[in-house]
């Protein structure tokens, strides 16, 4: 979230999108019944189902699954062509006014660059022109042909309602409903706020559908205020935390850019992930890369790393290529993986297409699951009648199964969607011999470090001198594991300006990222935590909800990284001058030498308005972008394309086009393209989602939660069900290319068949929870019908959007 | 028992006056439909609260679950979707005792001190003086109380009697997410209600509006309803509910006859018993039954 979950009370519209927060998030969707009671704010729902948000909405209007870019290209075309733009922020905060360089092309659904060879793009024209110092060039005026401003617009024209309702299914008068609603907060004193989770991001096309949701934000001047942004609602308690610590391995702790096989030294590899600023003036933040990259090299390695050998750069581990959970299960497949640390992670349920998880699981030597509970991974080699159909004799994995506390039996830290890290206490003692994850992955350590020192090995230095200095080695305490990830002065740290002046003495620990260093006098596991443990203690066990603004801010309650800032970009809640946009929900304004507010600044406190600082620090331009330049694989601007299992023949915004059918830039592995079904063996458009009465695939363990919702179903719309003579509470077999499940039919008014380009196209909705190890009835995987192919930024399966065929069982 | 024994508005079966000494506030539980999403939290909290588990049952086509009160399941969603004018929605409706003011349970059950009204409000069931006649079912406007097919004892919900005297708001109240369930005294209640219902007539609910229906005297568990001119759309929530005509002629002037003609029948079965044995149902009619009952 780029704000918080109290800050949805703030908003005047609440526009659920790619999510379902009553179903999935029900205890931080009181904020938006708080906002509808207290403000009264309206609530409009855009989803292929009418769901249990929609039950509450003020309006909902239905779309295909896998259209939402066209929709929201249309929401962008409609905004220009109606002039609904808060123009002063589009002006000030925005690239509108930059140029781009003229090799930049669209045509026929491809952007300049295309390599179809290997589906990906050369972005080299997708970049600003520059002048002599290297500053983007810009056109205040707007009227550039090649300024961002008029690329954008052009680009987005096509996109009419006609061309929303031929591509979405969404009725013309529903799409134009939801336009009204979203154009009514572009006044400067009225905010929208979009809450989305993975009905946007299991797609192949996820992040740019999110990305097209941040330009509606900035073209309305909803970024940065109080009741906007662009909010995930993320999915696990501590999801939130498991991104912050690298669950992309392309990434480092604090998203820090993970060194690959070519980066050679760290002088190289600092000095190209070091960014220079593309307008004069900008704080360009990530000018302090080194800091926060030697300091947690100095983290881990400690005294070994030192100035002479580039503080260890050679202890970390590069990437040989592409490691997310598609590329690691395919490999798996291929046999190139002998053995599975699977800790907290049921990918036998949880990743695409099940047939290809097993078989790849088969393949392994060994397994290891930590997991408090017995999961369908731990027993993907035992028969369960037709749910698991295997033939143990030809598995030779063997699998050791770690049981590990639960969350409630061990302390630790939580981090909300709304970044705030919240401390936790212990519940309970984990029962039998459970143990904490912490100490599994220690003591396994202390074994390997144990077995280099005796045996020897390769390159044994980076194990042998990692820093492991806690009291109990084999029992890492949450609270020593906090400390070192918030940081510490190794020596004395001194004000840059004055060297006189220790700002931080050595030892102590770090009250915020600015105090890092990169001369290795400093250490920080996570730069973007660092302040969560300073000198004052663990701030995220603070619980003082005082809320002197009314906003919800609550400054002393828990800690929210970075340097606990509750809303991102907050500077731009304020006009260029420094007056706040809207006075009544002030988050920062200029107090003449300082800005003040309700907030910590997300820019340098004492930042005069004059001196034109802008609000995004973290791009070098200082103003956010609408042209996103090189940095998504499949262009700068979001376009529709179709989901790689369509209903469709072609991608209506391309008819003539097949390489701009799916998203071009969208990695398919072999045979991964041929398990793809057409819609002529599977007509019907399926989605997978979560139920309010389970969480993923953990509570159908549990037997309260299995009464709520005791059997896996499926839900198709009254006219589909007709057709196909299935009536409800039948039992329905449901096939994709890649295999079947079965389960109860639930036949619902609230799945409608669209008219897609003249083509009636029905939807299949598939809950997932289901399985056959728990308390529920034992039933089918779901994710044994979605096919393995990936966003091309993030590599999240398209979960979300797939064709299946549906028949009485 | 002690304290709330002062607290007892009406005991049924039972002639002796209640307790006058003092008086208690009335309370409510509001249920905002407008706000509920059906979460089940409540359902939860009420299980786990009064340690009762329904079975694992099966999904019947429909999201409700369990399917239907039960002994074990003293309060459940009903989801109902109603389509009107090209205009969907999904009605999502808590379900489980109204507590009402004229308690047709309590009129009609013949056992003392199986069901008791505090003056509170609360209609509470006492297990240990149940006879299990069921008469509570018949009496309920609701069709809310069920048997026990274990102990053959009424059971339903208790709003919570044993949390409200320690102060303690019911366990579906403190779990709601959304502040769709609100408890307080009844007046409070009834004001928040006249807030809810007029934000819900700004966003066009015309005829939103409070159910506190006057057939059973009010309730203490009452609605917020976007069509309060049609409660039937809630999955058949009565529109105007009052305690079937029969439980009044049972316990008003007829009650002594009644009595009397029980007594007879008792008296009448002994004597023939006495003179005649026990009955016999001739082989040929028992036949005739099981026919019947195969076919």
């Amino acid at each position: 979230m780029t704000n918080h979950w109290v800050d949805i009370k703030n908003a005047d519209l609440i526009l659920v999108m790619g999510g379902n927060p009553a179903e999935a998030h029900p205890c931080g969707f009181k904020w938006a019944i708080e906002a509808k009671k207290t403000r009264k704010a309206k609530l409009v729902v855009v989803d292929p189902r009418f769901n249990r948000t929609a039950s509450v909405a003020d309006f909902y209007a239905p779309l295909r699954s896998g259209s939402d870019i066209a929709f929201l290209g249309g929401v962008i075309n409609y905004l220009i062509a109606n002039d609904k733009i808060h123009k002063d922020y589009v002006k000030a905060y925005t690239n509108a006014s930059f140029l781009v360089d003229p090799g930049f092309k669209f045509s026929d659904g491809l952007f300049s660059g295309y390599n179809e060879e290997k589906r990906s793009y050369d972005k080299g024209s997708w970049s600003y022109q520059l002048d002599k110092d290297g500053y983007a060039k810009i056109d205040e005026s707007w009227q550039d042909p090649n300024c961002v401003w008029q690329l954008m617009k052009a680009h987005y024209a096509r996109y009419t309602p006609e061309m929303v309702a031929k591509v979405c299914g969404t009725p013309k008068e529903s799409f134009l409903k939801v336009c009204e609603y979203i154009a009514e907060t572009a006044a400067p004193n009225k905010t929208m706020t979009s809450l989305y989770a993975l009905g946007w991001t299991e797609h192949s096309v996820g992040s740019q559908n999110i990305r097209c949701m941040a330009m509606i934000q900035l073209l309305l001047g909803n970024m940065g205020m109080a009741g906007g942004g662009i909010n995930a609602l993320r999915g696990h308690s501590n999801v939130q935390g498991i991104t912050d610590f690298a669950l992309y391995a392309q990434q480092l702790p604090g998203y820090l850019a993970a060194p690959t096989d070519a980066d050679k030294d760290i002088k190289s590899f600092l000095e190209k992930k070091t960014t220079k600023a593309l307008r004069p003036g900008q704080m360009n933040f990530y000018q302090n890369f080194p800091k926060w990259y030697v300091s947690l090299q100095k983290a881990w390695w400690g005294d070994a790393a030192t100035k002479d050998n580039g503080f260890a750069f050679d202890y970390m581990p590069k990437l040989a290529g592409a490691s997310d959970v598609l590329s690691i299960f395919d490999q798996m497949y291929q046999g190139k993986i002998n053995g599975f640390l699977c800790q907290g992670f049921n990918p036998l349920a949880s990743v695409a297409n099940k047939k290809k998880v097993s078989d790849a699981l088969a393949k392994l030597k060994y397994m290891v699951v930590m997991d408090p509970l017995a999961t369908d991974t731990s027993e993907f080699w035992k028969p369960y009648g037709e749910f698991n159909e295997v033939d143990p004799a030809k598995i030779p994995t063997e699998v050791f199964r770690l049981p590990t506390s639960l969350f409630a039996e061990t302390a630790g830290s939580f981090t909300n969607s709304g970044r705030v890290i919240l401390w936790r206490w212990k519940a309970a003692e984990p029962p039998g011999d459970a143990k904490d994850d912490t100490e599994i992955m220690a003591t396994l350590f202390l074994k390997l470090k144990e077995m280099y020192a005796k045996d020897g090995g390769a390159f044994a230095e980076p194990i042998q001198k990692l820093t492991w200095a806690y009291r109990i080695p084999n029992k890492p305490s949450p609270e020593e594991l906090m400390m070192e990830y918030n940081g510490k002065a190794l020596a004395d740290v001194v004000d840059p300006k004055d060297a006189t002046k220790v700002l931080v003495k050595a030892g102590d620990q770090l009250p915020s990222f600015a105090m890092l260093r990169d001369d290795g006098t400093t250490t920080c596991g996570n730069w973007i935590y660092c302040g969560v443990w300073s000198q004052a203690g663990n701030n995220s066990a603070r619980r003082d909800n005082s809320d002197p603004s009314g906003l919800g801010q609550t400054l002393n309650w828990g800690f929210a990284w970075p340097v606990n800032r509750r809303i991102l970009y907050n500077r731009a809640s304020a006009d260029p001058s420094g007056k706040p946009w809207d006075p009544k929900r002030t988050v920062l304004r200029w107090t003449g030498k300082v800005w003040g507010g309700n907030d910590i600044p997300d820019m340098r406190p004492d930042a005069a308005p004059e001196e034109n600082v802008m609000p995004f620090i973290m791009n070098p331009e200082g103003v956010a972008r609408l042209f996103a330049r090189d940095l998504m694989a499949e262009g700068p601007f979001p376009e529709h394309y179709e989901p790689f299992e369509t209903p469709l023949e072609a991608n209506p915004m391309h008819p003539q086009n097949p390489k701009a059918k799916s998203n071009p830039a969208a990695r398919v592995y072999k045979g991964d393209m041929e398990a793809f079904g057409n819609a002529k063996d599977f007509p019907y458009v399926a989605t997978t989602y979560r139920l309010t009465e389970h969480f993923h695939f953990w509570t159908k363990q549990s037997l309260v939660n299995a009464i709520m919702q005791p059997e896996h179903f499926v839900e198709i719309g009254e006219e589909l069900a007709k057709e196909k003579g299935i009536a409800a509470g039948d039992r329905v077999k449901v096939r994709s290319n890649r295999g079947f499940i079965k389960a109860v039919a639930v036949v619902t008014k609230r799945i409608k068949a669209f008219d897609i380009d003249g083509k009636k196209v029905h939807t299949v909705g598939i809950p997932i929870h289901f399985g056959f190890k728990g308390a529920t009835k034992p039933g089918f995987i779901t994710n044994t019908l979605t096919p393995f192919v990936g966003d091309a930024n993030t590599q999240t399966p398209e979960y979300k959007a797939f064709l299946v065929n549906i028949e009485k069982a | 028992m002690a304290l709330q024994s002062l607290d007892i508005k009406q005991r049924s079966a039972t002639t002796t006056p209640a307790p006058q000494a003092r008086q208690t506030m009335e309370i409510a539980k509001l249920i905002d439909v407008s706000a509920c999403i059906g979460c089940k939290a409540c359902q939860v909290a009420c299980m786990e609260w009064n340690d009762v588990r329904e079975e694992v049952g099966h999904n019947v086509g429909v999201y409700d679950n369990p399917t239907d009160l039960t002994e074990n399941a003293w309060t459940v969603m009903r989801f109902t979707e109603v389509e009107e004018n090209n205009k969907l929605e999904w009605l999502i409706r808590k379900d489980g005792c109204m507590h009402c003011s004229d308690p047709g349970c309590l009129k009609s059950c013949p056992a003392p001190g199986a069901i008791i009204q505090y003056s509170n409000g609360v209609v509470d069931f006492h297990q240990e003086n149940c006879i299990g006649c069921g008469y509570c079912v018949t009496g309920c406007p609701f069709n809310v109380p069920r048997i026990s097919k274990k102990d053959n004892k009424a059971y339903k919900c208790t709003l919570c009697s044993d949390r409200l005297a320690v102060n303690q708001a019911p366990a579906c109240v403190k779990a709601c997410p959304t502040g769709a369930i609100e408890f307080g005294s009844k007046e409070d209640m009834k004001d928040y209600a006249g807030k809810r219902i007029a934000d819900l007539k700004e966003r066009g609910y015309d005829k939103a509006g409070l159910y506190d229906p006057p057939g059973v005297g009010g309730t203490h568990v009452m609605y917020v309803l976007h069509h309060a001119d049609r409660p039937g759309l809630y999955a058949g929530l009565p529109e105007n509910p009052s305690i079937s005509p029969l439980v009044s002629l049972w316990k008003g002037a007829t009650k002594p006859l009644a009595t009397f003609a029980l007594g007879l029948a008792a008296l009448g079965s002994l004597f023939h018993y006495v003179i005649k044995g026990p009955n016999e149902v001739a082989r040929e009619i028992e036949e005739e039954i099981e026919k019947e009952d195969a076919s």
